[in-house]
């Protein structure tokens, strides 16, 4: 069997008469003048996509990207081109761009190349020839079919099969030589349901990087279908949502989407190298209740948000974040890292060629504790328990962050009295993290959905926690 | 160091590509087809602490195909635009228009339709800016901030961001017309820090001209004086109350009640507004107007995402609401005209006549909303809970900043109902453009 290195000389190289042997006599060229660090970042991406509306797919569409990104680095300065032609003189004219960040050409040094050889935590399928358009279709009319039998009341189905596959490969003055091919499937269902002329949505999602056939088993599907239905349901009986200070109990899985915007970005090599972080120079100390151990790991297996080598040729880690409430460690790429004097973490990560790497999320979650989700809703007087969550957003320099229920309950006296609409929950990081009063036994990752947007670059990533308590959070609702 | 662009070379390479697309689809046998091509070039500059940060060249190009076989459509794109490419390219839309359902909604605009001849926009001035210049105003545009207020004590940087393209749009129905942009910008992310309190905000400029930017004295200054004007936030108080949104974030609302007018919405049933043409979506006193053929404007465009032609027109006039915005094929789905408004609605400004100054006077006492955070929008039902930041109004003045609360309402009930007054204080630097919005009541989520 070719290695992911071999594969991506034929497909990536080849076109253009490159081959993995010049790649060191390139690299070398670009270490010119001050220059400390350089590399090169070659991508080849197809997607296709599968759209059902109406019960029927009218629409689909197929994308395919290549190119070459090339980066220079002196201290904190970053030179940057690209190219859609992989070729050696296109990677020349981008170099010459890149270098242009200093004023030195002399030649500095020579650079030996050493592949990196990295584990296998995901297939290497290409998701897309795997199986005919026909069967596609057939699957997502088979959605369709399914939610509308579920219940009348639902009057529009929409679903999405989003098929991906990436080769990449990296090659830079450290000596990196790194390839990696990624596969990346997502199935996502929306309902509409109407009752007396009241209309709302239901919405689920499923994914990761795996091969189609895994996305397409039957039970998996049918359940998403469920659960988008189900939900529009509830919230056709949702009543207004209370607004003000209140304990807030959150299930385990997606509404992990909290440790992401209070806990996440907050914690990215970038913002604390800059001293733009509320995080900033807060190693040490307490940042979160007792109990609370935070992660960010790339290595689970199959995930959404998992890498085996990151955008720039390292090994992906599992990385502490906060341990038992005490800030422990950030997440770095190599610009940042070695500004910082700290080893890289492997979050190097970046949305493709044409977009230069920042410290980004890979999978990020809550350790169990031994709580249960029933005890804490017992414990609350008057609150909420939020089930499902659309986005969320921080302001990392503030601390502020904000997070949107799509499903929640009303809790009076220790019983789900209702469903409410949804509403914006907002609080203050460190703040909501220290008034996490009980941790769930019940961690759970989310369905694979999740994607991370940060100066403008989108990256797939993970999120998940166990059920949770907040003693104090500021519901946004309108009684 | 400078980017090579011809745009008169671009323009004519791309007409090519698309026009002998055009006629491979034909040979093999596609019943219509419709191509767009775009190529563009930019500069993307940032410093902070005034050291260089960041020095990044932009060289964008992409085709897509759709084809139709009888009512079925396919579509596919690249950004390698060698012959091979573009080849595979076809040849995935036309696998995939062989397997799709029908859709008698989606067909090209016939020769009766499309547009004529292209009027210049004055859309396209490109910036002859070196890389040494371009830091150099970046390096400005920080220094301004930091000379403003001695507590701005950190940056994100201020960038300098240039880009200038060439876009062709051909159909087998005959049409094939070509638009050249620029768009060029100065931005500036400053944070401040006193006592335990620490924010950021920032300021920009944008034009399609860079001589129509604002100096970088003045967006500097602006930044600054944003970021420290948020020092020391508390929370306010639970409880419905006047709310003021500042341009910035009444342009965003406006943009929210624009997707719930717009077909994809409607046709799809996911909007609050269904069913609602010629009734009242507004005060009396508000319209809302489209100036797609505006001079030099950001949202300008002479022709629609079908190629037909734009033109000047009101989707809510008098608070009634005359028309959704429609391409042909939300308008056949709704079995209703097109409104030209293929790819949306351009140059939207929304205003009135009272400045800031009297619409805080007006308020009396209410919370101003300067930024808002997460997606808190839901089309379907209307509902609206989002975080917001501002400032505390007492007895008609700014009392304090306010921060980590929530305002929360519904689209319908705000801008039927509680919409009190728009301020005259729009920025048309943008596509859609509204001023100040003031609402008789919002619920505020605090302490």
């Amino acid at each position: 069997m070719q290695t992911p290195l071999q594969i991506i000389n034929d497909t990536l190289l080849g076109p253009g008469d490159l081959a993995l042997e010049q790649l060191e006599s390139l690299v070398s060229e670009i270490m010119v003048g001050e220059i400390d660090f350089a590399d090169l970042f070659f991508e080849r991406a197809e997607a296709e996509t599968f759209s059902l509306e109406d019960g029927e797919v009218k629409d689909a569409s197929y994308h395919q990207d290549a190119g070459v990104g090339v980066r220079t680095c002196v201290g904190d300065r970053q030179g940057f081109a690209y190219s859609s032609e992989v070729s050696a003189a296109r990677i020349r004219e981008a170099a010459n761009v890149a270098i242009a960040i200093q004023k030195g050409r002399k030649p500095c040094r020579a650079v030996n190349l050493d592949h990196v050889t990295a584990p296998k935590l995901y297939s290497s399928v290409n998701p897309i020839p795997e199986c005919t358009s026909a069967t596609k279709i057939a699957f997502l009319l088979g959605l369709d079919a399914k939610a509308r039998s579920r219940d009348p009341r639902i009057i529009q189905v929409q679903a999405t099969l989003s098929i991906s596959y990436r080769e990449i490969l990296v090659a830079a003055t450290d000596g990196t030589l790194a390839a990696d091919i990624r596969p990346l499937v997502r199935l996502s269902v929306s309902v509409l349901a109407e009752k007396n002329g009241r209309r709302e949505r239901g919405s689920a999602g499923l994914g990761g990087r795996y091969s189609l056939e895994r996305l397409l088993i039957a039970d998996h599907s049918e359940q998403l279908v469920r659960n988008a239905v189900d939900q529009a349901l509830v919230n056709l009986d949702a009543k207004d949502c209370p607004a003000g200070e209140m304990p807030v109990v959150l299930a385990s899985g997606w509404p992990g989407v909290l440790l992401h915007e209070a806990v996440g970005h907050g914690l990215e090599g970038d913002f604390n190298r800059k001293g733009s972080s509320f995080y900033a120079g807060k190693i040490g100390q307490r940042v979160a209740s007792q109990g609370v151990t935070v992660v960010d790991d790339g290595t689970l297996a199959d995930r959404r948000g998992s890498l085996n080598i990151d955008d720039e040729g390292r090994l992906s880690q599992r990385n502490v974040l906060i341990k038992d409430g005490i800030l422990v460690g950030y997440m770095q790429d190599k610009l940042n890292a070695r500004l910082m004097a700290v080893p890289p973490t492997g979050n190097g990560r970046r949305e493709s060629y044409a977009h230069l790497p920042m410290p980004r999320m890979t999978n990020t979650f809550m350790e169990a504790g031994d709580a249960t989700q029933e005890d804490m809703i017992k414990s609350v007087k008057k609150g909420i328990f939020a089930v499902n969550f659309g986005g969320g957003q921080v302001d990392i320099t503030s601390g502020q962050f904000v997070f949107a229920a799509s499903e929640a309950y009303l809790i009076e006296n220790g019983k789900i009295v209702h469903p409410v609409k949804g509403a914006t929950l907002i609080g203050h990081g460190p703040e909501v993290m220290s008034a996490i009063s009980m941790i769930g036994d019940d961690l759970a990752l989310d369905t694979g959905i999740g994607i991370c947007g940060k100066n403008g670059q989108s990256v797939p990533v993970g999120v998940g926690q166990p059920s949770l308590k907040i003693d104090r959070l500021t519901v946004g609702g309108t009684a | 160091m400078s980017i090579e662009f011809n745009s008169k070379s671009e323009k004519s390479r791309l007409e090519v590509l698309t026009a002998d697309l055009l006629l491979s689809a034909k040979r093999l046998g596609v019943d219509a087809c419709e191509v767009a091509a775009s190529t563009s070039v930019g500069l993307d500059i940032q410093a902070r602490l005034g050291q260089p940060e960041k020095l990044e060249m932009t060289r964008d190009q992409s085709i897509s195909v759709t084809a139709f076989i009888g009512q079925s459509r396919g579509s596919a794109s690249t950004t390698d635009l060698s012959e091979r490419a573009i080849r595979r390219t076809l040849d995935a839309a036309i696998a995939i228009a062989r397997v799709t359902a029908p859709d008698p909604a989606a067909v090209l605009a016939g020769p009766e339709q499309i547009i004529q001849e292209v009027p210049d926009l004055d859309l396209f001035h490109p910036w002859e800016l070196t890389a040494e210049e371009a830091l150099e105003l970046a390096i400005a545009v920080e220094a301004a901030g930091f000379a403003k207020d001695s507590r701005i004590t950190n940056s994100d940087g201020g960038s300098v961001s240039s880009v200038h393209g060439v876009s062709v749009h051909g159909t087998t129905e005959g049409l094939l017309v070509s638009q050249a942009n620029s768009l060029h910008g100065i931005s500036c992310v400053l944070l401040a820090e006193e006592g335990g309190s620490r924010e950021r905000s920032y300021a920009y400029t944008q034009s399609r001209c860079s001589e129509l930017l604002r100096s970088v004295q003045s967006v500097g200054q602006k930044a600054a004086e944003k970021t420290v004007a948020r020092l020391n936030p508390r929370k306010c108080e639970t409880g419905e109350i006047p709310v003021l949104f500042l341009p910035d974030v009444a342009s965003g609302l406006l943009s929210s009640f624009i997707g719930a007018i717009s077909g994809g919405s409607v046709y799809r049933k996911a909007s609050y507004l269904l069913d609602r043409l010629d009734t009242q979506v507004m005060p009396e006193w508000a319209s809302l107007r489209e100036e797609p053929l505006l001079k030099g404007a950001m949202g300008s465009s002479a022709y629609d995402g079908d190629g037909l032609p734009t033109r000047a027109q009101y989707f809510v006039r008098d608070g009634v609401l005359n028309s959704y915005i429609l391409s042909l094929y939300s308008a056949n789905r709704l079995g209703l005209e097109s409104t030209h408004n293929a790819g949306g609605a351009r140059n939207l400004f929304f205003s009135g006549k009272l400045s800031l100054d009297q619409l805080i006077k007006n308020m009396n006492r209410g919370l101003i909303v300067t930024e808002l955070m997460g997606q808190g929008v839901n089309l379907v039902n209307g509902d609206y809970s989002r975080g917001a930041s501002g400032f505390w109004v007492e007895n008609g003045e700014i009392a304090y900043p306010v921060h980590e609360v929530t305002v929360a309402s519904n689209l319908d009930r705000m801008m039927k109902d509680d919409l009190v007054a728009v301020g005259s204080d729009l920025e048309t630097c943008r596509s859609v453009a509204s001023g100040s919005m003031l609402f008789e009541r919002m619920m505020v989520a605090g302490s």
